[in-house]
This record gives C-alpha cells, sequence and structure tokens, in this order.
C-alpha cells in the first residue's frame, strides 16, 4: 500500500512537474520581456531618414497621438578589434543625457554613463563586449565617417531594442562580428556634420492612438528628408525575432506537458483503480460492519485526495525548481538584463484540479465496482471473468496458436481499452522523441538549400550609398578574390489587393554563380528579363498569384510606385524577398548602372589579406561573413537543439518506460495467480514470462508504427507552426529520426520487460494454492 | 521402528515417494513456525492416501514438498531414485512439468482459455499427454469442452481442472482440498472422478481434505498433527464416493 502510494505520488510530482515548468518559464518569459519593455520605455514607432533638422522633430511632436519623440543620429560604422582580423560592422547610436523617460532607456550592467561631450568615451552592447572580452576600461579603435579613432569603453549596456543583436541583412546572430555603440549625441551629431539635425527617430504613442495613422502622418512628413518607411515596434528586428521565438516557446511548452500530463492521468487512473481493486475485500468488511457506501467511497476518496496533495505540492516544488533553472537558461539566450520569474497560481490551480480530478475519477470507477456487489460476496474469490475468442482466431488461425499466445490475445482483446490506451501512451512517447531529433535534421536541410544551393557567397558587403557598378572591378581586383556579383536592393512595400508587406527588392544579375534562385522544386530559375520572383511563402502572405500584378511602393530615391507582373515563385526558408533582374530594378529606379553591394567568393587562403582591404575601403558599410555566421548559428543552435533533443528523448524515455513498466507491473499483480499456477503446472519461468512479455511486446509492437505516424504528425504540426516570415522549417524527416525514437521506445520496453521478468522469480507458488485471490 | 507409513512396500520398486526426516521451518516475522517436525512417509504406486488434520497441522505444506513447489529445511525426499531436496529450481521445474498432476481448491484455471484449452496448457508441454479431449470425457465434461470458465459451475470447473491434471499421465495425482469449495453433491461428482482416475489410470493419488468422511475410499489415511503423523490407518475396504457420508 505504501508502495502503490508513493507509485502514484510519483507520477503526480511528474506530470504536474513538467506542466509547472513549461507555463511558469513561457509566463516568466513573457513577463520579463513586458516589464524590461516597459520600464526602458521601448518606443512604439521607429523610422529613420537621411537627414532633417530638429525643427522637424518638433513638427513630429504635434501629430495627434504622439506621446514623445526622440530624435538621435545613427551612423554605422567599421570596428577594429584588436587581434581580430576579420571585419566587424556595428552600430553607432547617440545617447541623449539620461532623463527619466528617456525611451529605449540603456540597462547599464557595469562602468559608467557617458559623459555629455566626450567623443571618445562609448558603451558598448554586452552581447559584443561577452564576445570578445572588452570591459569598462578597454579600447576600440573605429572607421567613423571615414576617420579612425581610437573609443575608450567606460560601460556594458543592454536595450530593449537589442534583444536580438543581429546585423541588417544577416540571418544568423553573429556577436563576433556585429555590435551596437553608444556615443553622447553631441559629439556623434559632430562628427557626421548632423549639428541640429537627427537621421533616426523614435516615439511612443498615446493609448487609444491610431498606430497606421501615425505611421502615415510620420512618413507624409519625413519623405521630404530622405524617409525610408517608419514602421510599427512589431516590426522593429529584434523584438520580431523575439515574439516569434517565444511563439515557438509557447507551443513546445503546451504540446509536451499536454502529452506528459495526459499519460501521467492515464497511469493515475490505471493505478488508483488497481489500489482499489485491491481493497475489494476491506470494503467488504467495512459494509459489513454497517458502513453505507457513501462512507466507504469518502473513506478511500479522502486517502486518494491526501495523496494527489502531496503528489501536487511535490509536482509544483519541482516543476518551480525546474522551472527557474529553465528560465535562467533562456535568459542568457535572450539577453534580458533581469529575469523576473512567476508562477501563476493558475498554473498550480489547473495543475492540482486536473490531478484531483483524474485521481477522484479513477477512484470512483473502482468505487461503483465494489459497492456495487453484497459483502458477502467481496469476501468470496472473484469469479472468473468472462472471455471469448479473439478475432484472430475466428478467422481461423486458432489452430497455429499456443494457449499461451491465447492468453495473450484474449487478453488484449478483453481489456481493449486498457490495451489501446496503452499502445496510444507508447506511440506518444514514441512521437515526443522524434519531434527532439527532426529539428536538427530540419534545420541542416534548410541551411543546406538556402547557403548550399542558393545563397553561395563567402561574404556578402554593403556600400553605405548605392555606387557604381563599376564597383566591381576594384573588389575584383582585390588579390584573394575570385569571384564578384553585384545587387542592388531598395526597401519597398509590396501590395496585392488589400495585403502589404514591407521587404527588400533583391536586383540581381541573371545567371549569377554566388546568388541563384531555386523554384520550389529546387530546380535553378533562370530570372527573367521583366516582372518580379517572390518567395513562395511571401506569395502566400500576399494572396497572389503567378501573372497577378504586384504593386511595388519604392521607399528610398523618388520613391516610385510601379506594378510588375509576378513571373515566378522561388523555394526559400529563410526570410522573404522579392527578386528582379539588377537592371530591370535600375531602369525602374530610374538610374543608371547603379548597385547597393557585391557577393564576393574568396579563396581561403587569402581570407585575412581580404579583409584587411576590405577594411580600408571606407564606403563598405557592412560586411556579412557568410560561412562564419552559418558556424556561428549552428554553434548557438546546437546547444539549444541539444538541450531540446536531451528533454524530449528524456521525457520520451520516462513515458515510454513509466507506461510499459507500470502496465506490466500491473498485469502482473492482476494475473499473479494465473502465473503462478502455470509455474506450478510446470511452466518455465521464461515460458510464464513469455504471456506478459509477449502481450507487452505485442503492444510495443503496435504502438512503434502508429508512434511514428503520431511523431510525423506532431512534426508537422510544429513545422507549421514554425512557419514565419522569418523562417520556416521545412518538414523534412530522415530515416534516423524514424530510427532513434523506435529504438529508445524498444529500449525502454527492454529494460522495463527485463525488470519484470525479475520480479517474476519471486513469484509465490504456494501461495496461490491456499489463497482465493 | 514399527512406523506404519514406512510400512514394507509388496515390492520395493513400488514406492513411488520415499520421504525421510523432513522437517520445514517458516520465519514468520520474529517467530519460527516449525511446520513439519521430522516426518517419514513412503507412498506407493497406484494408491490413494487421504492426509487428514486440523489446520495447520503441516499436511499442505507436506503436499508442497512431494509436489516440488516448496524445500525443506531438513532431511530428504526422494521420488523413485531421485532426491528432490537436492533438485535445482529448473529441475524442479521439470519434474512438475512431466511427473506431477495438481488439483487445487479454487481450481485455478485460466479464465481465458476454454476448458480443453485449459487442459491444452498442460498437454502442450508435456511428454506423451493423452488428448485433452479425451481427458475432459474422463471426468464427464466431453460435452463442455468449448465453456470458458465463467460458464462452468464450480464443481465442473473442478472436474477441468482435475481433467487437466491427469491429462499429462502424471505418475502422481496431489490435491489440496479438491472438494473444498463445493456442496456436498457436487463433491460427490468430482470425488467420483478422482477415484476413477486413479483406478483407470492407477495414478497415485494424494489427497489433502478436512472432512474425515473422505478417509473412507482411500487405501490409506494418514493423520497429520502439529508436523507430526499421529496415526496411518488402512482401509480394508475402500468405499465408493456416493456412499460417503458428508
Amino acid at each position: 500500500m505504501r508502495l502503490q502510494a508513493i507509485a502514484i505520488g510519483l507520477v503526480i510530482v511528474s506530470g504536474v512537474g513538467i506542466f509547472v515548468m513549461s507555463l511558469s518559464t513561457l509566463d516568466s518569459l513573457f513577463n520579463t520581456r513586458e516589464t524590461y519593455y516597459r520600464e526602458h520605455h521601448f518606443a512604439h514607432i521607429f523610422a529613420s531618414l537621411k537627414r532633417a533638422p530638429v525643427s522637424i522633430a518638433r513638427r513630429i511632436q504635434e501629430i495627434p497621438g504622439i506621446e514623445k519623440v526622440q530624435a538621435r543620429v545613427v551612423a554605422t560604422i567599421t570596428i577594429d578589434v584588436e587581434g581580430f582580423p576579420e571585419p566587424v560592422s556595428g552600430h553607432l547610436l547617440s545617447l541623449p543625457a539620461q532623463s527619466p523617460g528617456l525611451l529605449n532607456q540603456l540597462y547599464l550592467r557595469t562602468g559608467r554613463l557617458l559623459e555629455p561631450d566626450r567623443d571618445d568615451e562609448v558603451l558598448v552592447s554586452e552581447t559584443f563586449a561577452n564576445a570578445h572580452g572588452l570591459t569598462p576600461g578597454s579600447k576600440l579603435r573605429a572607421t567613423i565617417n571615414g576617420r579612425r579613432k581610437t573609443l575608450n569603453i567606460v560601460g556594458i549596456a543592454l536595450s530593449p531594442e537589442y534583444i536580438y543583436e543581429i546585423a541588417p541583412g544577416a540571418m544568423f546572430p553573429d556577436h563576433k562580428r556585429y555590435g551596437v555603440l553608444w556615443m553622447a549625441q553631441i559629439p556623434l551629431a559632430a562628427a557626421y556634420d548632423m549639428e541640429g539635425a537627427f537621421n533616426d527617430v523614435s516615439i511612443t504613442i498615446t493609448k487609444g492612438a491610431n498606430e497606421k495613422d501615425v505611421i502615415d502622418r510620420l512618413d507624409e512628413l519625413l519623405t521630404p528628408y530622405g524617409g525610408r518607411g517608419a514602421y510599427a515596434r512589431h516590426d522593429q528586428f529584434s523584438n520580431r525575432f523575439l515574439s516569434e521565438e517565444l511563439k515557438q516557446q509557447q507551443t513546445i511548452a503546451t504540446v509536451f506537458p499536454v502529452i506528459f500530463f495526459g499519460v501521467a492521468a492515464f497511469l493515475l487512473n490505471v493505478v488508483i483503480s488497481r489500489l482499489i481493486g485491491l481493497e475489494r475485500e476491506q470494503i467488504a468488511i467495512l459494509k459489513a460492519f454497517g458502513y453505507s457506501n457513501l462512507q466507504v467511497g469518502l473513506h478511500y476518496l479522502k486517502l486518494v485526495l491526501i495523496i494527489v496533495l502531496f503528489g501536487v505540492m511535490g509536482g509544483v516544488l519541482v516543476g518551480a525548481w525546474m522551472g527557474r533553472s529553465l528560465s535562467n537558461i533562456y535568459m542568457d539566450y535572450y539577453r534580458f538584463p533581469f529575469l523576473i520569474y512567476v508562477l501563476q497560481p493558475y498554473v498550480i490551480l489547473s495543475a492540482a484540479a486536473i490531478s484531483a480530478g483524474v485521481a477522484v475519477l479513477g477512484t470512483m470507477h473502482a468505487l461503483r465496482a465494489a459497492a456495487k456487489m453484497p459483502p458477502a460476496q467481496g469476501m468470496l474469490p472473484e469469479l472468473p471473468a468472462v472471455y471469448h475468442a479473439t478475432l484472430v482466431e475466428r478467422l481461423g488461425l486458432q489452430r497455429w496458436l499456443s494457449q499461451p499466445t491465447r492468453m495473450i490475445l484474449r487478453h488484449i482483446e478483453r481489456h481493449s481499452l486498457k490495451s489501446l490506451i496503452s499502445v496510444i501512451g507508447i506511440a506518444l512517447a514514441c512521437g515526443i522523441m522524434m519531434v527532439g531529433r527532426f529539428q536538427e535534421g530540419a534545420i541542416n536541410y534548410m541551411v543546406e538549400v538556402q547557403y548550399g544551393m542558393s545563397q553561395r557567397e563567402d561574404l556578402s558587403i554593403t556600400f553605405v550609398e548605392p555606387a557604381s557598378g563599376r564597383a566591381v572591378y576594384s573588389l575584383a581586383s582585390i588579390p584573394g578574390v575570385q569571384h564578384v556579383e553585384s545587387y542592388r536592393a531598395v526597401s519597398a512595400r509590396l501590395r496585392f489587393a488589400h495585403r502589404e508587406y514591407r521587404t527588400a527588392v533583391q536586383g540581381v544579375n541573371p545567371g549569377g554563380d554566388l546568388q541563384r534562385l531555386l523554384d520550389t522544386r529546387l530546380q535553378l530559375i533562370d530570372l527573367p528579363e521583366a516582372g518580379v520572383i517572390l518567395t513562395d511563402y511571401l506569395a502566400e502572405l500576399l494572396n497572389i498569384k503567378v501573372g497577378d500584378p504586384l504593386i511595388i511602393e519604392v521607399l528610398e530615391g523618388n520613391r516610385p510606385t510601379v506594378q510588375v507582373p509576378v513571373v515566378g515563385l522561388v523555394k526559400q526558408y529563410l526570410g522573404v524577398s522579392a527578386y528582379m533582374q539588377r537592371r530591370a530594378l535600375n531602369r525602374l529606379l530610374d538610374e543608371g548602372d547603379v548597385i547597393s553591394g557585391a557577393y564576393l567568393a574568396v579563396d581561403e587562403q587569402y581570407q585575412n589579406q581580404v579583409y584587411a582591404e576590405l577594411k580600408d575601403i571606407p564606403r563598405i558599410a557592412n560586411i556579412i561573413i557568410q560561412r562564419v555566421a552559418i558556424k556561428m548559428f549552428y554553434e548557438t543552435l546546437a546547444e539549444t537543439i541539444l538541450f531540446f533533443t536531451f528533454i524530449s528523448t528524456l521525457l520520451g524515455a520516462t513515458i515510454a518506460f513509466g507506461v510499459v513498466y507500470n502496465s506490466m507491473r500491473i498485469a502482473l499483480s492482476e494475473r499473479n495467480r494465473e502465473l503462478a499456477s502455470m509455474r506450478v503446472l510446470g511452466y518455465t519461468r521464461g515460458e510464464v514470462a513469455y504471456i506478459l512479455l509477449g502481450e507487452m511486446a505485442l503492444m510495443t509492437l503496435l504502438a512503434v508504427p502508429l508512434g511514428l505516424l503520431i511523431g510525423e504528425g506532431l512534426c508537422a504540426y510544429l513545422a507549421f507552426r514554425f512557419d514565419t516570415d522569418l523562417y520556416r522549417v521545412p518538414l523534412v524527416l530522415h530515416p534516423d529520426v524514424y530510427a532513434f525514437a523506435a529504438s529508445v521506445v524498444i529500449g525502454s520496453a527492454l529494460l522495463s520487460g527485463y525488470m519484470i521478468w525479475r520480479n517474476l522469480k519471486h513469484l509465490d507458488m504456494v501461495a496461490v494454492l491456499k489463497t482465493k485471490e | 521402528m514399527d512406523n506404519p507409513a514406512v510400512h514394507s512396500p509388496p515390492d520395493s520398486a513400488d514406492v513411488v515417494f520415499h520421504a525421510h526426516g523432513i522437517t520445514k521451518v517458516y520465519q514468520m516475522g520474529e517467530v519460527q513456525v516449525h511446520a513439519l517436525r521430522g516426518v517419514d512417509l513412503d507412498l506407493y504406486r497406484g494408491e490413494l492416501v487421504v492426509l487428514l488434520g486440523p489446520s495447520g497441522s503441516g499436511k499442505s505444506t507436506l503436499l508442497n514438498i512431494l509436489g516440488g513447489l516448496d524445500t525443506v529445511t531438513d532431511g530428504h525426499v526422494f521420488y523413485h531414485d531421485r532426491d528432490l531436496t537436492q533438485a535445482s529450481e529448473q529441475q524442479l521445474t521439470e519434474y512438475r512439468r512431466y511427473h506431477v498432476g495438481f488439483v487445487f481448491q479454487f481450481y485455478n484455471l485460466i479464465p481465458s482459455l476454454t476448458a480443453q484449452e485449459n487442459v491444452a496448457v498442460v498437454t502442450e508441454i508435456a511428454e506423451k499427454p493423452m488428448q485433452p479431449q479425451e481427458a475432459l470425457e474422463l471426468v464427464g465434461l466431453g460435452e463442455r469442452i468449448n465453456h470458458f470458465p465463467a460458464q462452468l459451475s464450480g464443481g465442473e470447473q473442478q472436474r477441468v481442472a482435475i481433467a487437466r491434471a491427469i491429462a499429462k499421465n502424471p505418475s502422481v495425482l496431489l490435491c489440496d482440498e479438491p472438494t473444498g469449495a463445493l456442496d456436498s453433491k457436487t463433491g460427490v461428482v468430482v470425488l467420483e472422478a478422482l477415484e476413477r482416475v486413479n483406478r483407470e489410470m492407477g495414478t497415485t493419488t494424494v489427497l489433502i481434505t478436512h472432512n474425515a468422511g473422505i478417509a473412507a475410499m482411500a487405501d490409506r489415511v494418514i493423520h497429520l498433527a502439529d508436523g507430526r503423523i499421529s496415526e496411518v490407518r488402512i482401509n480394508a475396504r475402500k468405499a465408493a464416493p456416493r456412499d460417503i457420508s458428508w
């Protein structure tokens, strides 16, 4: 009885634990982000422009619905970190003197804030500082507006704008090669001839203000000053990435505990039913003494609820502890300055309610059976259960089956619901494990298609200002550069019917070797001379088909709006874009042979020389080293995925083991007498084990294919839920994903089988001769 | 020593069991229970022996030791020339499998198998078994072979158990209170089945009972009390089961 109670308790502890851990972690992440945004006055609307006088900022303030306007200077710089040969790019932001209510307020981790007039002092972002081991007192060299300058780091800071710190145009964070720096307003404005002017603005709006209207008014106001289109917080890069990631966490944090809790609930129900079943005789005695069904029922209900209470308390404690640890891991990952761990009452209450509900249901079910019979009968041996020949046997296969095999089949059929639930439990375990492994394969595939087949450059560079197409020749002349392909990119608003999407239109050269477009079957596409090709996902977002006219509203230069037919779709797992021939885009913009940047293939042996040369070209704003970025991405991701795979494997194996072992334990105690009788009749331990293990083996064999199907479904569901305009996770399941899940399930079944085999040694043959049941 | 339980056999080759000085001590918590205190006993081919005695007299322990289900604390039990007290677990399993038939008070049928299949459980693993059908006919259940235990009365279930025990053609049939859970009318039918098997197949049969009346059908009646044989009686004339006063 004590052991049974402990077993029930442990099932509840693990179910509640996982539930509390997942939900509290999720709540904490959301809550931390909200608090961070609120306390640090993260802006609602952002806009960048070429240059506007400060008086314009005052006019912005007059737009109805605007609460606060903060103008600043933002510059792209290249950074030289001592002992690091590769090019490092960064953003240098002007920081007004610290005042209450300042937007996008920094969180100062160490050091001090800036002196308002010092032009050699900077704050650096924590991720960048950590990547290079920089501390207050360290020095950096940077090219600011073409002039080399030595900068003293006075503090390390975090910003709500850069929770996700990614270089513009890059898909993966690379903290070694991209950083964010802050300099005091006055000296930075002076360095860029921006005294009394600004090129970037952050805005908060009042409650109830119409965000869209404000953005439209803002665009109207800024267009003459080279405004590049204002955007709201949900389009802000760091926030968008974070939101997508949290959305994924939400999916995982709900799917997993639901499965695990479901299985735990099933085990709880089975174990409690069994417990009450064993108490049959005591129930009869109590009733013989004159206790009513209600009194007997309440007695057992109290017993069960006490166990549940302890289980839930244990589960909440374990879950809160695990949740806090997990939240800390995430905090590191997401670069929050602080963590606010919350365990909301609804989490505890729903965990307790589900546990208690399931336990009470199991108790009632078993009690009803026990209460139905008269006391005298309760004290007699249980009547033999009613069986009949199974379907398989009625089909005429009977004579091929030995008696023990018939016992297996008939037992499964008689307890078909229980067997079915066991099979589903094992299948779910199998499915969970596939999810863990699926992510890894999917990401490999995604990267292979995107960077192995489509974007094959080693480096991509962006010029500060669009340049002449001839710039390609000077790049190609750098020793070590093997191949150069130019591109033109403009930010634009794409519209079809009432839908619109803001992205870049990429003008690429037809027949390029570095930038290649793939159709939905991953075949190379020849870029036609006219028309635009869209990422398949973008076409879905705009609900546009090949042949439909797309309206392109360019947000740069003289801002033309044109209508271009969609001539094809490309397969892309990362980002969404519209593609045209570069010359066609030039014509559309009414410009000559102009490029925004170039893709480079570089001989690996010369890469450091190439980097050094590129660093010396002042009009290069930004260099993305593709291969390194991918490597970095894998390193970050590997940790997360490893953790995730570990958790899901552990979960899956626990569930598989829990279901198999518990089912067999219960079967063993229920069929104890039958099996002992067979031992008496001269059956060996192995032959008797066959009856139990054979039943389990059969169920496992049924469960594995079902589990692989469920796993496929779960993976498809997650892949679908993970689809965003930032990236799409392809549903790619390699055979090893199936093999792994199946082997872990079979392994868990074998392990519990072995433990049952050891239990069979203690089967008491003498006792069965004398006892009734 | 004049011990009637080990009296000179007509032919020593007819001795099936030879037990010598068997002692069995159980450890029940902190208490030692002496179930058997040095029992000497010979059982002969084809005889029907009834073990009588009150609860705790050691008769079930003795039966379990003879059947290879329990071990002795001291002494030796020979089945023909094989010492059961020295046998391994595997050898005991084999011994039960090929040589011993058991009948239990609570039948211990497999509920998921029909009467015929319950018998087949044993015939499938035996060396020279009879057909399950044949065994069931022997106990008068030829008509009910496809019934599951839940569809049979207590007496019928016990007769299936007997059919299961004899179907392997065992050398010994060990019955622990076979009529204990039955009313007198059904009990007689079961006893008749046992008597018939003993008579027609010559199976050495040992039958434990509380019911002194049943002793009338035995060749020999052995009384146990307090772990010792207290009396052995040889029936000059065996009574037929239906004549037994219950």
